[in-house]
């Protein structure tokens, strides 16, 4: 099943084209990685996706659902992004438990106790979010991010901060996500980090994809230095 | 890209011609009229004998205060446009609408005070459509500089056209609220029901000064409006985003 | 699933107030401005000209003004500080809920600062509000949504400029007015003695003002947010 379909999405901020003109399919259960340099157009990518900025052109849907989508058709996404998005002065069991009400879970303290402990932060969960160190705030955001069971999931540069034993847990994570059936779109712009979770790849420059392909077809030490080549040779 | 190209292409033919300077006639023509009805308020028009020739400065305030109101109720209008159709071109015409109409507001508060010196005995009083003038111009000063605090030219059309509609919204609040303040002005004398009560010559001098004002009101709406439209249009030459 | 509107602005506005509660810095600050201001006040008048009790009304409306707009600034400035607005736009929740729910914990916030500052008002410029509480109390509730309708949109609004905090009071005053004339005006026709009925045309127009604002700044703040 299709969980997230691009057709020609473009977004321009003034007469800079920061995506133009993506195309992409990612089935459930399913997670293209994303690559691109600084300014490739991925964040905005993703914040498209997320229903977050409004495309100058072309459409996305998600689970069928065109976005920007109505008040009811939002809450089938997650989103892990560069800011937390999280209230500093609530604890992060505060905060996760207000994005599962938001998102109409019903039995959020359950949810929440859940997503907490997937991302091993539990026993930081009392502690105001401003007091804790920027790898534990990510542990909750991602927290934040998949409490309400979302059927897709879009991570900007999700292991960042993360020390080693948050990074392994958000792997494990993310792969329980994908068997569960979600779409994760994973934007970051280290390739072995990408290419270990992911089952299909692309690059991304100047806010268009260079190139596409499954992860099967892919030599991971090839794809490294074919990348650099792209990336370093501009228009 | 190509379809982003050509429409680059066909925006910057367009205001290319904007951009080439133009001897604005119709400007002219415009200054022209004002000038010839002040000339004509002045020299050919009696003195009123109560107000002596303070008066005179009647032809000025009155159809200032027309062209201010009617400036920004089209920023409004424009603003609401722009919400619905999110066409630029709207946006700049409200930009336009709600400079050239802070200048006339700007006439008003200046005329008014030098026509109450003499006739009132006070420069300023809290009289109720003085006292709204003043406001009107702190909120379109205000719209000038919250369009002077936003870079992204999208969203700073779609702040300024819900601040242009909230203006529009806020007059009869701001005018109910100083009316029942107090007031000392002179009541409307044209729009009375019946015969208009001002003497013939008077009334002719007024009306075209109101002609003539609203006249110069398109003009420098134009001139303006052409000003905003080089502005973007060289904006996006540079590839920044005015 | 999702959740109704109002329990969704009841929602975010619980907490914001938690926040506000736990942090206590802007309320805090409003508070003490709300008094010193009291204070100041004050010594700027003769005493010997203008009894205390006259000018009580019109300090009352100026300080809750200037006071609520430091509440008001911040309502936005949580939201934007490590873009938590983002996780309210991207839950499935109407974005008048949103606006609705900011408002409600500015009001309270609003109402919070007249709570201690009209007794305060009525200490240290030694007038009665005691015979006249219920009517000041519809006034100062009147005024006090017509304040936070208008705010809470322009505080979105500011927010996102770069001008920021120093954007609000400018855009905001002049639509405080249709709001700090009736309000100040019915105070002090309350505090002469007056009768209510004398001052049923100020809370008329403090109520349209209300029903107007909130409907329409409701309307606009989806246009506030969106990218």
């Amino acid at each position: 099943m299709t969980a997230i379909e691009a057709h020609g999405l473009t977004r321009a901020f003034g007469r800079r084209m920061a995506v133009d003109g993506v195309d992409l399919s990612i089935a459930s259960g399913d997670c293209m990685a994303i690559f691109g340099p600084n300014g490739a157009g991925k964040t905005t990518l993703l914040r498209l996706l997320g229903g977050l900025l409004k495309p100058s052109a072309g459409t996305a849907t998600i689970g069928g659902v065109r976005i920007p989508s109505g008040d009811e058709g939002r809450g089938a996404v997650g989103v892990i992004a560069h800011a937390t998005m999280l209230y500093g002065a609530l604890s992060g069991r505060e905060n996760v438990e207000f994005a599962a009400r938001l998102h109409g879970v019903r039995n959020y303290r359950d949810a929440a106790t859940a997503a907490l402990d997937k991302m091993h932060v539990l026993d930081r969960a009392s502690a105001p979010v401003r007091a804790l160190s920027r790898g534990m705030q990510q542990r909750v955001a991602i927290a934040r991010a998949i409490v309400h069971a979302p059927s897709v999931i879009l991570l900007d540069e999700p292991f960042t901060g993360l020390d080693y034993a948050g990074a392994s847990a958000l792997t494990v994570l993310l792969g329980t996500l994908r068997v569960g059936g979600a779409a994760l779109v994973l934007v970051t712009h280290n390739i072995a980090e990408g290419l270990a979770i992911a089952t299909h790849a692309s690059i991304m420059r100047e806010g268009r994809f260079a190139r596409s392909e499954k992860r099967a077809s892919i030599d991971a030490d090839r794809y490294q230095s074919e990348y650099r080549e792209l990336v370093s040779h501009g228009t | 890209m190509t379809s982003s190209v050509a429409a680059r292409d066909s925006l910057e033919s367009r205001t290319q011609s904007g951009i080439a300077p133009v001897f604005d006639w119709f400007l002219v023509a415009a200054g022209a009229a004002v000038i010839g009805t002040l000339v004509r308020a002045m020299a050919f028009t009696p003195v009123e004998l109560r107000q002596g020739p303070a008066q005179k400065i009647f032809y000025v305030h009155a159809p200032s205060a027309w062209v201010a109101f009617l400036a920004f109720g089209l920023v409004a209008v424009a603003g609401l446009l722009y919400l619905w159709l999110r066409d630029l071109r709207l946006d700049r015409f409200a930009e336009s609408s709600a400079e050239v109409g802070v200048v006339f507001t700007t006439v008003v508060l200046i005329t008014g005070p030098l026509w109450g010196r003499p006739v009132w005995g006070t420069w300023w009083t809290w009289d109720a459509r003085l006292t709204l003038t003043l406001f009107l111009w702190f909120v379109y000063a205000g719209y000038l500089v919250l369009r002077g605090a936003i870079d992204n030219q999208e969203q700073r059309a779609r702040y300024s056209a819900v601040l242009g509609a909230l203006g529009a919204l806020l007059i009869p609040f701001i005018h109910l609220s100083v009316y029942m303040f107090r007031t000392l002005h002179p009541q409307p004398i044209v729009m009375k029901p019946g015969a208009p009560s001002l003497p013939n010559e008077m009334l002719v001098t007024l009306l075209m000064a109101f002609a003539s004002f609203t006249l110069l009101y398109v003009a420098l709406l134009r001139a303006r409006y052409r000003l905003s439209e080089a502005r973007s249009a060289l904006a996006h030459q540079e590839g920044g985003d005015a | 699933m999702a959740l109704s509107a109002l329990n969704a602005a009841w929602l975010i506005a619980r907490k914001d107030l938690t926040i506000e509660f736990r942090t206590r810095t802007a309320f805090l600050s409003a508070l003490v401005f709300a008094l010193m201001a009291i204070v100041i006040f004050y010594f700027s008048w003769d005493p010997t000209a203008i009894p205390a009790g006259d000018l009580a009304p019109g300090v009352m409306w100026v300080i809750f003004t200037f006071s609520g707009l430091l509440g008001l600034h911040r309502s936005f400035g949580i939201e934007q500080q490590d873009r938590a607005i983002d996780g309210l736009l991207g839950a499935p929740v109407a974005r008048e809920a949103i606006y609705l729910g900011k408002a409600l914990a500015n009001l309270v916030f609003v109402v919070g600062i007249q709570m201690v500052a009209i007794p305060a008002v009525a200490l240290f410029y030694n007038v009665s509000v005691i015979s006249v509480a219920p009517a000041l109390a519809a006034i100062a509730l009147l005024a006090a949504v017509g304040l936070v309708a208008v705010g809470t949109l322009f505080g979105s609004m500011a927010v996102n400029t770069r001008l920021a905090e120093l954007l609000l009071p400018v855009l905001s005053l002049p639509f405080f007015v249709p709001v700090v004339v009736p309000a100040a005006q019915a105070t002090a026709k309350l505090l002469n003695g007056r009768p209510i009925a004398e001052v049923d045309g100020w809370l008329r127009l403090l109520g349209a003002f209300d029903i107007v604002f909130v409907t329409v700044c409701m309307l606009a703040f989806p246009y506030t947010i969106e990218e």
